[in-house]
């Protein structure tokens, strides 16, 4: 696993409380992982903190799973 | 319209002195204070460096990770008493009509942990706005009995009433009021707080509010004491679940005691400071007798909005004595806060429970910490001093006034 997707998968477990081994590639952050809205606003404000990156609404919009989070954020550093 | 019978079907309590119902009796009638230096933050630079805290509270015991990111203490505290007096009534959630059950709280402030650390994180900042999502959530007074009625799909009345130190008194006179009237059957009532913080510390200390006797905690809330110097912060929650008569009956449930009236009244006088003469103090004692169909000579306990302010506590002595004349002198008056200390909007919850349970065990808990005759007190009144009294309590007074000049008081009856 990528150094990214570690981090991006720690902060899920963090803020969600899941359980390491959901957090797979293809999870939903509201389907699979039991995010609401606000947890998914959350989610993105820490990525952006952690990635020193800045992720408009546009794109939040679509990313709604673990692998299109790592993705993003990997094209964006 | 003939108004109904409202009963008392279950408690529950996370307070300073005991973390559950029996708990907090236990530490009631022997006259524990819970009040200790505080732990939460660093109090070098604070004038007043204790409170009275929860104490052995592990949220891991009540919560999962998740839910304890989403709730400020005070829903913390709300969820855990609330729950306690949900299973003590035992109602039966899958068959109970939740239409008809209600969740009407009483918080003062609410998150104000969470209003501080959030807008500490804000000016750290370089001014971008990246507050949390759930700051606002977290953070409204309303938000506990929100998650109450979440947790447990009570879909009948919903609401927080805000009247600082009065606050869950004005929310058990609107859940008694909702019940008489028809418009549900059960609501869960009751209030939490929790501004034992770097905030609420500081900002009552800037008011001169707070006692400031740092080398003696335990016994600085003193009311009715002549050395007392001011309030001791408080913090926790109680719950009280309010049923219609019948409906308790029908189910075959426990009746603690009967809600049969309230009054409430404004002082119209000062932002913080009381009446002097106790005026609106005078006025809700007569609204909530009147309310309740009682003379003075049928109340036998009073347990007092009592904070241990040189002003307050003599203002409140002198209107009982207005109200109940030369039958005040036959009341067991006590002040639960000398134990407590002051928990603010929860104030109310907890001392109501506190007038229930003195019915229940017929013993009124102590006035504690008193040493030094107060010269503008009436020796003649019982305040209950330094011992729990034995007493076959059939009618109790809860007072509670807040800041604003807002008054509330709830008077119980025995059932038999």
């Amino acid at each position: 696993m990528s150094d990214i997707a570690s981090r991006v998968k720690a902060i899920i477990v963090d803020k969600l409380g899941v359980d390491e081994n959901e957090v797979v590639t293809e999870a939903s952050f509201t389907n699979d992982l039991g995010a609401d809205s606000l947890d998914t606003v959350e989610l993105i404000m820490e990525f952006e903190k952690e990635f020193d990156i800045q992720i408009p609404d546009d794109q939040a919009e679509n990313i709604s799973t673990v692998g299109q989070a790592v993705d993003y954020i990997e094209k964006a550093k | 319209m003939e108004l109904k019978r409202v009963v008392v079907t279950g408690l529950g309590a996370l307070t300073p002195i005991g973390n559950s119902i029996s708990e907090y009796w236990e530490g009631l009638s022997t006259g524990k204070s819970g009040a200790a230096p505080i732990t939460y933050f660093d109090t070098e630079h604070f004038k007043t460096k204790f409170a009275c805290e929860i104490k052995n509270f592990d949220t891991k015991d009540y919560f999962d990770r998740k839910e304890v990111r989403r709730l400020d203490k005070f829903a913390q505290y709300a969820m855990v008493a609330s729950d306690e007096a949900i299973a003590d009534s035992g109602i039966d959630l899958d068959t109970v009509d939740k239409y008809r059950v209600g969740v009407i709280w009483g918080a003062g402030i609410g998150g104000l942990e969470t209003f501080q650390n959030e807008v500490l994180n804000f000016a750290k900042g370089d001014g971008t706005p990246r507050f949390n999502p759930f700051f606002i959530p977290k953070m409204i007074a309303d938000i506990a009995p929100g998650n109450i009625s979440i947790k447990h799909g009570f879909m009948g009345p919903n609401y927080t009433t805000v009247s600082a130190c009065a606050s869950s008194a004005n929310a058990m006179i609107d859940a008694l009021n909702t019940i008489r009237l028809g418009d549900s059957d059960i609501i869960v009532t009751g209030g939490s707080e929790a501004a034992v913080t770097q905030a609420g510390m500081g900002g009552f200390n800037a008011m001169h509010a707070l006692s400031t006797r740092n080398d003696d905690p335990e016994s600085a809330s003193r009311p009715f004491d002549a050395t007392r110097d001011g309030f001791v912060l408080g913090e926790g929650s109680g719950a009280l679940i309010l049923e219609e008569y019948e409906h308790a009956k029908a189910r075959g449930a426990k009746i603690y005691a009967e809600v049969i009236g309230g009054g409430l009244s404004a002082d119209a006088h000062h932002m913080t400071a009381p009446h002097p003469e106790g005026q609106g103090v005078i006025a809700v004692m007569k609204n909530c007798l009147k309310n309740s169909g009682l003379r003075p000579e049928d109340v036998d306990a009073i347990n007092t909005h009592g904070t241990s302010t040189p002003l307050g506590d003599v203002a409140e002595l002198k209107a009982i004595k207005e109200v109940f004349g030369d039958h005040a002198k036959n009341i067991n008056i006590n002040s639960t806060k000398s134990m407590t200390g002051h928990l603010l909007g929860a104030a109310g919850a907890i001392e109501a429970i506190a007038s229930i349970l003195a019915m229940q065990n017929n013993l009124v808990p102590p006035t504690i910490n008193h040493s030094t005759v107060d010269e503008n007190i009436d020796a003649k009144l019982n305040l209950t001093l330094n011992k729990a009294q034995k007493r076959d309590v059939k009618v109790a007074l809860s007072n509670t006034f807040g800041f604003g000049g807002h008054n509330a008081c709830v008077a119980f009856k025995k059932y038999e």
